[in-house]
């Protein structure tokens, strides 16, 4: 492939660089929306805090509830920068490289909320330094501590490490920047001159944080599963528990994934650069992933009901034709089994409209499920649950429980926006010099090398 | 013991005193300081009443009740995280005589401050098939050998303590609710709001605090462990009229019951037929149960609460 033609490069450049602190209509208005329901939902927290855990709808049976789902959630989702920048990476794809800072960008918001959950649902968070002045490293809530931070600051170097050239290319072309973002811009670009050397050691840390990440990655996960699998509770206590928890992550993510790269695609204006390509690829990842989750939950649900022990018996009979079974075979048909068999059909995979269609529901699927895994188990122990006072055997959220997770689920897109604030979405460099070396095709970008194509929206 | 299998010594008494005279016997010969505490416990009695001491030398002498004084040892944080030196706390629980009175939920809740709507010790009433007759079913903390719920406290909140007792310190407890989902028995209770706190000072360490609700912070059964300490029983046992639970220490192979009964641990549970709740889980709990056979109630009139209207 010849070299890329300067004026072109040129163009790329300025096309991805018109997001950076522009402001969108549409856009503003979601940050506003988002940001007053997570201005609710601190008011909520600070209600919580204030008047105990005694305002959530959780009792003495059914003691975790959203908050815990939430964080299994969050947790899941944070799996999708791993997905992208090390298995995609690994398995050789190239039309990974305009993806990867969108998808560092939801692993690091969501690791960061995932973090969040478990100082809400404390009865004592005031207390949260015990765990370093009188952590028990015994406990997996120790193991989940120091896998989320440990992933958290992974996924921030990750996040930095090819936002270094980027940032340099910001300081060097935008001139009429304010003074302060100058400032900023030179002190992360680290004196990059883009020189060979610079470049090799640069590749060189991505690899050896793309190795290092995947197994951080798997372990958070795994060890947020091995909260629930390590009790002795009817249906938590399973060994499929880790891969169902990582695999219904990977789902989750692409599914997110999905749906960001959409809005991201109308409304950054990308329509080059997130193409068909993307959604029909990441359509088929998903396929497989739903087809998998599938398979494990005919194991996990399955299995203990073709021998209905008498324990797991209580559990399984809610979840199949008791209070819960609305919900559960929601995430078994909407969730999974319809998407399955409309992403078998090559014509939906390459409609957007369709995949993001799919992708909705599978995340819709998704959140439920997290919800299933904690909350029908908690009210069917080993000990009947007798004599309960009213609201202790059953679990019907409160308003104060809702705002908060709706905060939460707001707080996450809003960090993923923020982050796209600063610095263009799409990484300049790596997807210049691809396109170089291996042509738009394989990258999955479009019309970029004919220059009559680019329309060079308001620059 | 040192009174024999059956000893009934009479009256409410030696209730008092079933650790005492026990300490008195063997386990002075090693612990002064367990010594001193059984004096504490029999104070009440008449001045003239003598006492035995072991002397330095290993003699046993009997002095006047008089000439001791009412020491209480000072207990430190280290001592409440070790237990009782040399005890190993267990509890028997006949379910041929529960006639699910409740007693011993009231006694315990007066005991330790709680309002009516937290069970320390739950009676339930089970019934393991629709064939088989129904009975109640006395249920507090099993206090296990393997407890699943210190494994898995991250702040060493929760603790197995040497002699036997599971034990929660309410300072340092940060609300997580791991050890509720771990206890498979369902004894842990959580302080979802701020508790009413009874006009009470206590100087002991928390885990032993008789008070233990916090708000935020996780409670339950604790085999009052400040009751053990001066050779008195818990709560549930002096409040059970029908004699159903027995308390005592497994390395003297002595529980005693509501009426002052001492008898030997391994035989009772041996001619009893003993078995613990769920113990296929491996769980090992300190809580044994006689099976209701040759019930002195009317099994029949029991009505068994399921929750499916509930929900």
């Amino acid at each position: 492939m010849q070299k890329l033609n300067p004026e072109i490069k040129d163009r790329i450049e300025n096309e991805l660089l018109v997001t950076v602190g522009r402001r969108y209509r549409q856009e503003t208005l979601w940050v506003i929306l988002l940001g007053l329901i997570c201005v609710g939902g601190t008011v909520a927290w600070i209600i919580q805090l204030r008047k105990g855990l005694g305002v959530t709808a959780m009792r003495d049976y059914v003691s975790w509830g959203l908050y815990i789902s939430l964080l299994f959630f969050f947790v899941g989702v944070s799996l999708i920068g791993a997905l992208v920048s090390c298995v995609l990476r690994m398995s050789g794809a190239k039309w990974r490289y305009p993806l990867i800072r969108i998808a560092e960008a939801v692993t690091l918001s969501a690791i960061f909320f995932a973090g969040f959950m478990p100082v809400l649902d404390m009865g004592r968070p005031e207390r949260l330094y015990f765990l370093i002045t009188h952590g028990r490293i015994q406990s997996p809530i120790l193991w989940d501590v120091v896998a989320i931070a440990t992933y958290f600051i992974g996924s921030l170097i990750y996040f930095y490490l090819p936002l270094i050239p980027d940032v340099a290319i910001m300081r060097d072309r935008i001139t009429d920047a304010p003074k302060w973002r100058k400032k900023a811009w030179t002190w992360l670009a680290m004196g990059w001159e883009d020189n060979l050397l610079q470049r090799r050691l640069l590749k060189k840390a991505m690899l050896i944080l793309c190795i290092v990440i995947l197994p951080v990655a798997i372990s958070v996960h795994t060890i947020s599963a091995w909260l629930i699998a390590f009790t002795l509770r009817p249906g938590w206590n399973s060994t499929i528990m880790g891969p169902y928890f990582v695999f219904g992550a990977l789902m989750a993510g692409t599914a997110i994934m999905i749906l960001i790269i959409a809005k991201l695609r109308h409304g950054y204006r990308l329509e080059h650069y997130l193409t068909n390509k993307h959604f029909n690829n990441l359509a088929k990842i998903l396929l497989a992933l739903t087809s998998f989750y599938l398979y494990l939950n005919i194991n996990k649900y399955g299995v203990p009901a073709f021998k209905m022990a008498k324990e797991e018996k209580a559990v399984l009979q809610d979840l199949f034709y008791g209070h819960n079974s609305f919900f559960f075979w929601f995430t078994q048909i909407v969730g999974l089994v319809i998407p399955i068999i409309l992403l078998s059909f090559q014509k939906i995979r390459h409609s957007i409209k369709w995949v993001v269609a799919s992708a909705v529901m599978v995340l819709l699927g998704a959140l439920i499920n997290r919800y299933l895994i904690v909350v029908p188990n908690m009210l069917h122990p080993f000990a009947p649950i007798q004599h309960a006072q009213p609201g202790y055997a059953t679990y019907h959220p409160t308003l104060i429980e809702w705002t908060i997770t709706a905060s939460s689920l707001a707080g996450f897109v809003l960090l993923i926006i923020l982050l796209f604030k600063p610095f263009p979405v799409i990484t300049m460099w790596e997807v210049t010099e691809e396109i170089e070396k291996r042509g738009e095709k394989e990258i999955g970008v479009e019309d970029i090398l004919n220059p009559q194509t680019i329309t060079g929206h308001a620059i | 013991m040192s009174c024999g299998n059956n000893c009934s010594c009479g009256g409410n008494d030696s209730r008092r005193d079933f650790l005492k005279s026990s300490v008195a016997t063997i386990t002075t010969g090693i612990l002064g300081g367990s010594l001193l505490n059984s004096f504490t416990s029999c104070n009440e009695k008449k001045e003239d009443e003598k006492v035995n001491v072991l002397t330095h030398d290993g003699k046993l002498v009997a002095i006047d009740k008089s000439q001791v004084a009412n020491f209480k040892p000072h207990i430190s944080e280290e001592d409440v995280r070790k237990g009782i030196p040399g005890k190993k706390f267990v509890m028997v629980i006949d379910l041929a005589k529960c006639d699910g009175c409740g007693k011993c939920t009231k006694a315990c809740n007066k005991m330790h401050y709680l309002p009516s709507n937290k069970e320390w010790i739950e009676v339930l009433e089970m019934q393991d098939s629709p064939e088989m007759a129904p009975y109640y079913f006395p249920k507090p903390c099993m206090h296990c050998d393997n407890p699943p719920c210190t494994k898995v406290c991250p702040v060493d909140a929760t603790f197995k303590r040497e002699d036997g007792i599971v034990a929660i310190d309410n300072e340092r407890c940060i609300g997580c609710r791991f050890c509720m989902a771990a206890c498979p028995y369902s004894v842990r209770l959580f302080n979802w709001t701020e508790p009413v706190k009874p006009n009470i000072v206590e100087t002991t360490p928390p885990p032993e605090h008789v008070f233990q609700s916090k708000k935020g912070c996780v409670e339950k059964c604790d085999f009052c462990p400040h009751m053990a300490r001066e050779g008195k029983l818990p709560a549930c046992v002096t409040g059970c009229p029908m004699n159903a639970i027995w308390f005592g220490d497994a390395n003297e192979d002595a529980v005693t019951c509501y009426d002052g009964t001492t008898t030997k641990l391994s035989q009772l549970l041996e001619d009893g037929a003993a078995y613990r709740f769920l113990d296929e889980l491996g769980t090992e709990p300190r809580v044994y149960y006689l099976p209701p056979t040759n019930r002195t109630y009317n099994a029949k009139e029991i009505k068994i609460e399921t929750n499916d209207s509930e929900k």
